[in-house]
């Protein structure tokens, strides 16, 4: 390769190792915002704030999922499977994927008791899909 | 041919002009079969999910042209690399005929993740590291478009649009590692190279299919885009006129 090029090089290689590294820099000191949402061990732990608009995650509870009177309130506890769960109480629409064991997310508040007050419900996808007649083999079709 | 003698002949768009007609059209037949069979495949026959019922079908469009859109982006790196080094006409040509269909491809991926998510999330958009990233990455593909207008001398802006595009492929990784590093409320890949899809075969061939035709559509695209570039820019070459001058383009 003639020298012309092989500055020309340096200077590229240099540009993008540049680019990159100042681009991670910024993500690992952002890395906590970064993340979406609160997980359950963090928001036990205290690590999440109080009575501030936040977003949590976590799979709702096998047999936790309650409605409270006539309306459209329910109560239900997030837990990561590992020893962590909270309480969340919404009053509203259920996504349609929601069930119990599905991944969800809230958007809301977290109480000084502990309880998760949430205005918003979504429902996380994992990447597994299946036909429904195989979701019946495996027994982890309920619900529809 | 070798590799070397292979190099030499890029650096010459008559070359490549008078190889890549058939070639273009071999690519556009390939990905028309292959499209209508796997969109066919995918949307008539493979099963619904058992949770998102057919909705999932969106699926065999959102991740190839997803897919499609991350890859053009690293063309137009690679090329950017060969542009600034080598100074290669054709490199320059690429990075402008790849900018339209990266931009289409990344806003179809955004658009049809927006409508898949509002029945499965319940919100058409969320703002987690995997969706922001992929909206930056139509930005680019917006700044790079614009970049090479703004510019009046070609080889400046054709420097210029090389330099973004480097630079531009750091967001490559993070769209694509941005459902391992952070939480994000988007999945997991559904493709990966080290293990089995987590479907059955009758859900993941025909997404196989339409992610093999896209990458043909994007080739013939590319091909057919390339010539055009390559007619215009050396149109007052003694080849491009004595084409023109015999009627066989």
């Amino acid at each position: 390769m003639n020298p012309v090029r092989r500055n020309r090089l340096i200077a590229v290689v240099f540009l993008a190792v540049g680019a990159a590294v100042t681009v991670g820099l910024v993500l690992v000191a952002l890395n906590e915002n970064i993340n979406l949402f609160y997980p359950p061990d963090q928001i036990v732990s205290g690590a999440a704030p109080v009575d501030t608009r936040i977003r949590a995650g976590g799979m709702v509870e096998d047999g936790s999922v309650r409605r409270i009177g006539e309306g459209l309130t329910v109560e239900f506890v997030l837990t990561d499977h590992a020893g962590s769960a909270f309480p969340v109480q919404y009053t509203g629409i259920l996504p349609d994927l929601f069930r119990e064991g599905q991944g969800i997310l809230v958007l809301g508040q977290l109480g000084g008791d502990g309880t998760f007050v949430a205005q918003e419900v979504l429902a996380k996808h994992d990447e597994n899909y299946m036909p429904p007649e195989l979701a019946e083999l495996k027994g982890a079709g309920a619900g529809r | 041919m070798t590799l070397k003698e292979l190099w030499h002949r890029l650096g010459s768009p008559r070359w490549f002009y008078q190889i890549s007609g058939r070639l273009r059209l071999v690519l556009g037949l390939t990905a028309l079969v292959l499209l209508v069979t796997g969109t066919v495949w995918g949307i008539a026959f493979a099963p619904p999910d058992y949770q998102q019922g057919n909705s999932f079908r969106i699926i065999y469009v959102h991740v190839p042209s997803a897919l499609v859109a991350q890859s053009a982006y690293l063309l137009m790196g690679a090329a950017g690399v060969v542009l600034l080094v080598w100074r290669m006409k054709l490199a320059d040509m690429v990075l402008a005929a790849t900018v339209p269909f990266g931009m289409s491809m990344t806003a179809l991926a955004l658009f049809t993740g927006a409508a898949w998510g509002k029945p499965t999330w319940g919100a058409w958009w969320v703002w987690d590291a995997r969706t922001t990233s992929m909206l930056v990455l139509l930005f680019l593909y917006m700044a790079l478009y614009a970049l090479r207008q703004a510019i009046p001398r070609p080889e400046t802006a054709g420097r210029a649009c090389a330099v973004l595009a480097v630079v531009g492929v750091i967001n490559i990784p993070i769209i694509k590692y941005s459902v391992d590093w952070w939480l994000t409320l988007h999945q997991p890949a559904t493709f990966r190279l080290t293990a089995a899809p987590a479907m059955p075969p009758e859900m993941w061939l025909p997404l196989l299919v339409n992610a093999l035709g896209v990458y043909c559509f994007f080739g013939a695209n590319l091909v057919g885009r390339l010539r055009l570039e390559i007619l215009e820019r050396e149109r007052g070459t003694a080849w491009v006129r004595e084409r023109l001058a015999g009627g066989q383009l």
